[in-house]
């Protein structure tokens, strides 16, 4: 038999007890025992952040974190930011700034661009940057999606420097 | 010629030119899309597989035994197993043949040489570990020129026996023997050596398939990352012998496909194998490593250039060879007819009479190559080769190289324009894009402050590239894939309460179809775009296509779409009359009702003449309203543009930083203005990418250097510059929609703008070319040889 351990994941509020082996990574618990899907796992090695959940607050890469870890943390996902069916200013501001297309490391940008904002409500640009230099996206280039993390702040400027739509 | 779009429908009806938000945006901003590792079947199994150490290798033994005694594991799938049923080779698509699994040697590192079936991801995993495979390692070969020496070991003896090199083919084009004369005669000829680096697409998905095998109902449905799922259902039926209509491949959402998702991988197949063994779904994921090493790549093109000219600069002739390293098998997705791609598109946006081109494809011990790295079919080396050579001319004459392009640039009553090696440019008005840019970027003070900054010492450099795009194939008469026309489709449906239902034959990896096709329709037939819904990517169900890649989506399924609405408009106009009782050539069409000419209140919207198709068509007309449409392009589009690009070099570090970066696309008329512009910013992303940072490097036992995303280096938002862009509008001719596709132009033109930078600030050191990726290594080392860092 495989050696297991017994936990109580807190993720999105709800406890959820659960049983897993000591080397699952909370990525794959995440995704594969509780459905929760909206993270994706890309790099394996914690550099393209499309992995970002919270971990009370705090962005963190779950490809690396073992599940056991997070026994006695609040873990928080995509999943969890959604209020009944309304889009908050961060989804808003990234819809209209298109700052995604493929969608896939959209997840864990906003994950990150949460805590970030979170952390400081008023960023300048330099700090956006900052905020998600952890997350690659391979289909933006990255200028709609720090203008939309800026127009979410509320900053004055979060305009772009293209004459396209935007 | 203009600047601006104007839309013809109201923003509710949301037809072209409107920036209208993507249908695909709330569920992905909800984490709510399906990607193919968010999807579990009931009973499902997993695969995973085992790997090459060896770059070359022959292979001894596999021991499976230790990986079945571990409880999960299900199976150990061997080349010798599959030997047995014939499927241990398989096709590609560029009429080679790939291993699926080795029998007796292993050809690169990361090479799949056995797989493992198991109930659980992780319990693959550690049956992976557990098989022991005996290698034999085998000399290797990872430089291309030398798999060409004389008595070079012949790394492919299964071919025929007249094929017994490492020359997989030679190809060329143009005529040589004019083109030498005109180089001998030119008063200035410069020449260089070009290299373009192997690079991967590394979309942040990975590839991954669930095979399901239902053998009560002899059904295979393969759930899978393509690009191109039609052209995948047909090799497999040829392949497997199953029937066709008993093939379902299904795309989901994707997490990017650049060309990275077109070819056959043979984890795909493994996983179909597995599922019709233990007749159960199997689950195959790559992981980031398995990506980086073993799927297709890019590039990789050893290019030597000779450019003649007058001593004024007007260019006469160009002659390039070229060597391609295509790995161990040639797997590139190139039209058939086009081994080299489109890689005569060369002559770029100038104006000349005598150009030759050849490329020698090459094996050699690394994965297979040759695939797009968002560009289609070569074009990419082309246009990098063309710009570097242009710059280094204007340079050695000194003359500006912004108006060296000027003087030598096709003029817009040239067009349309036949070029040296045989192309049609379909329009073009190269001088206007290029003066917008200098305009935007205010080209002549930066000249200025450049040659004071130079004055000082300082490192200031200003590239341009003016590039021409060949995008949409094609013309059936040319092109095809492993014999398939390359076609495309459209399906419309318009149901009795007005709304819609359109399928196409293209594939989205993120560009946003579902609204720029909705968008198309709007525009054709009126109907608001929130009323129409676009599928795609299910084989079952989509009519046949050829696929995404290439800018193929916009030229081809997009006419194909414009076309069908035609015919529904067509279809429309008689219901119309019937309903109006008037004759159909009294009737007038504008976006959304027909109405009597001279009496503007007779009218009949769409949405009842939708409904009149199905509840009051007249007597002899079939009920309905519904068209397909198959679009065989006439030619090919040509987008075009000019990018400038100023940069400022750090003597001590030798970093390149990249100050302003103006993009100047003309991309014909545009669909959706947003998506446009996104589709430039994240294009120049992936320019920049292997100019500074990207490049798939190999050691001399053909270990991959690069192989995991430490090592291989995708920018972030730190690397990347707040790019500024603009545009031209020049409609296609022949496009129906005026349209020429767009998603590839900024990843082809980005390139050689910036290494065009990097040496305008380093010529006065006499450095005359730096191949890309133009590392802070690179260019310390330049700087310090000259004494300068």
């Amino acid at each position: 038999m495989r050696e297991t351990v017994e936990l109580s994941l807190v993720v999105n509020g709800r406890a959820h007890p659960i049983r897993v082996e000591p080397r699952e990574t909370l990525a794959d618990v995440l995704r594969e025992r509780l459905g929760l899907t909206g993270l994706k796992i890309s790099c394996d090695v914690q550099v393209c952040g499309a992995c970002t959940v919270l971990v009370d607050g705090l962005a963190i890469s779950a490809c690396t974190y073992l599940a056991a870890d997070a026994e006695g943390h609040e873990v928080t996902t995509v999943e969890g930011l959604a209020r009944a069916g309304q889009l908050s200013p961060l989804q808003q501001s990234f819809i209209d700034a298109a700052a995604f297309q493929c969608g896939f490391c959209t997840p864990g940008m906003r994950m990150a661009a949460t805590a970030l904002l979170a952390e400081n409500p008023a960023p300048t640009r330099a700090q956006v940057v900052a905020g998600i230099e952890g997350n690659i996206c391979r289909c933006t280039g990255y200028v709609p999606i720090i203008d939309a993390i800026l127009e979410a702040a509320g900053a004055v400027d979060a305009a772009g420097v293209s004459e396209g739509a935007r | 010629m203009t600047t601006e779009t104007t839309p013809r429908t109201s923003p509710e009806i949301g037809g072209m030119g409107h920036s209208v938000k993507r249908k695909e945006d709330p569920r992905f901003i909800r984490g709510a899309g399906e990607y193919i590792d968010d999807l579990v079947l009931p009973g499902m199994l997993w695969l995973d597989i085992v790997r090459s150490p060896y770059a070359h290798a022959t292979i001894k033994g596999i021991d499976a035994s230790e990986a079945l005694k571990i409880p999960g594991v299900l199976a150990v799938i061997t080349g010798a197993d599959l030997e047995k049923a014939g499927l241990h080779w398989m096709p590609t698509l560029a009429g080679d043949k790939q291993m699926v699994l080795p029998t007796t040697t292993v050809m690169y590192q990361s090479q799949e040489v056995a797989a493992v079936v198991a109930t659980s991801r992780y319990i693959a995993a550690d049956g992976v570990a557990a098989v022991l495979v005996d290698y034999e390692p085998l000399p290797v070969i990872v430089d291309p020129h030398k798999a060409l020496e004389p008595g070079a070991m012949v790394l492919r003896p299964d071919r025929a026996a007249d094929k017994q090199t490492n020359r997989i083919w030679h190809w060329e084009s143009g005529d040589a023997a004019k083109t030498d004369a005109a180089l001998a005669a030119a008063d200035v000829r410069v020449s260089e050596d070009i290299y373009i680096p192997r690079i991967h697409v590394a979309s942040i998905e990975t590839c991954g398939c669930i095979a399901d095998w239902d053998a009560v109902r002899g059904q295979m449905t393969l759930h899978m990352t393509s690009q191109a799922p039609h052209a995948i259902r047909t090799v497999l039926a040829l392949v497997s012998g199953l029937p066709e209509q008993n093939i379902r491949v299904k795309t989901h959402d994707m997490g990017g496909g650049f060309g990275g998702k077109v070819p056959v991988y043979p984890g795909y197949v493994l996983a179909v194998v597995a599922s019709l063994t233990v007749g159960k779904p199997v689950k195959w994921i790559e992981d980031r490593s398995e990506n980086l090493q073993a799927d297709s790549f890019a590039r990789d093109y050893h290019i030597h250039a000779e450019l003649g000219a007058t001593k004024a600069g007007k260019i006469t002739s160009l002659k390039v060879k070229t060597i391609a390293d295509h790995g161990y098998t040639d797997a590139a997705a190139d039209p058939s007819k086009f081994p080299a791609g489109l890689f005569n598109v060369i002559t770029g946006s100038y104006d000349f009479d005598n150009a030759f081109v050849e490329v020698d494809g090459v094996y050699t011990n690394k994965p297979p190559g040759g695939v797009a790295y968002r560009c289609s079919f070569r074009v990419t080396e082309a246009v990098h080769a063309i710009e570097r050579m242009v710059d280094i001319l204007a340079h050695d004459i000194g003359k500006d190289p912004a108006q060296l392009r000027m003087e030598n640039f096709i003029q817009p009553e040239q067009f349309p324009y036949k070029t040296p090696t045989g192309w049609e440019y379909d329009s073009g008005n190269y001088g206007v894009a290029l003066q917008k840019a200098m305009d935007m970027i205010g080209y002549d003070d930066l000249r200025k402050e450049q040659a004071a900054k130079r004055a000082k010492g300082e490192l200031m450099g200003i590239g341009i590239s003016s590039f021409t795009e060949i995008v949409g194939a094609g013309p059936s008469h040319d092109f095809d894939i492993i014999g398939l026309k390359m076609f495309d489709s459209c399906e419309i449906r318009v149901h009795p309460t007005g709304k819609v239902l359109a399928r196409i034959g293209v594939q989205t990896t993120g560009q946003g179809h579902e609204t720029t096709f909705a968008q198309i329709i709007a525009e054709e037939l009126g109907f608001p775009v929130g009323d129409i819904k676009i599928e795609y990517g299910d084989t079952d169900t989509a009519p046949y296509g050829l696929g995404t890649y290439a800018s193929r989506s916009t030229p081809v399924a997009g006419a194909a779409t414009a076309m069908a609405a035609r015919k529904i408009r067509d279809k429309a106009r008689k219901l119309a009359a019937h309903l109006l009782e008037a004759s159909e050539e009294d009737l007038e069409w504008e976006p959304g009702k027909f109405s009597v000419k001279g009496s503007p209140d007779r009218f009949k919207t769409i949405q009842e003449i939708a409904f009149a198709a199905y509840t009051n068509h007249p007597a002899g007309m079939e009920a309905g309203l519904e068209a397909v449409d198959y679009y065989d392009p006439p030619n090919l589009t040509f987008p075009f543009g000019s990018y400038i690009c100023v940069v400022d070099i750090d003597k001590g570090t030798g970093q390149v930083h990249i100050r302003r970066f103006v993009a100047v696309d003309d991309c014909g008329n545009i669909i959706n203005p947003m998506i446009v512009d996104g589709q430039i910013h994240g294009g120049l992303t992936m320019g920049l990418a292997p100019s500074l940072y990207e490049a798939i490097t190999y050691d001399e036992l053909g270990n991959n250097l690069a192989g995991t995303f430490m090592d291989y280096l995708v920018p972030t938002a730190v690397e990347t510059p707040a790019w500024e862009t603009g545009k031209t509008i020049t409609p296609s001719p022949h496009h129906p929609l005026g349209a020429k596709g767009v998603g590839e132009s900024a990843t082809v033109g980005a390139p050689p703008a910036i290494a065009n930078a990097v040496v305008d600030a380093l010529w006065h050191l006499g450095v005359r070319n730096v191949d890309i990726p133009m590392t802070p290594q690179k260019i310390w080392a330049i700087l310090h040889e000259k004494g300068i860092s």
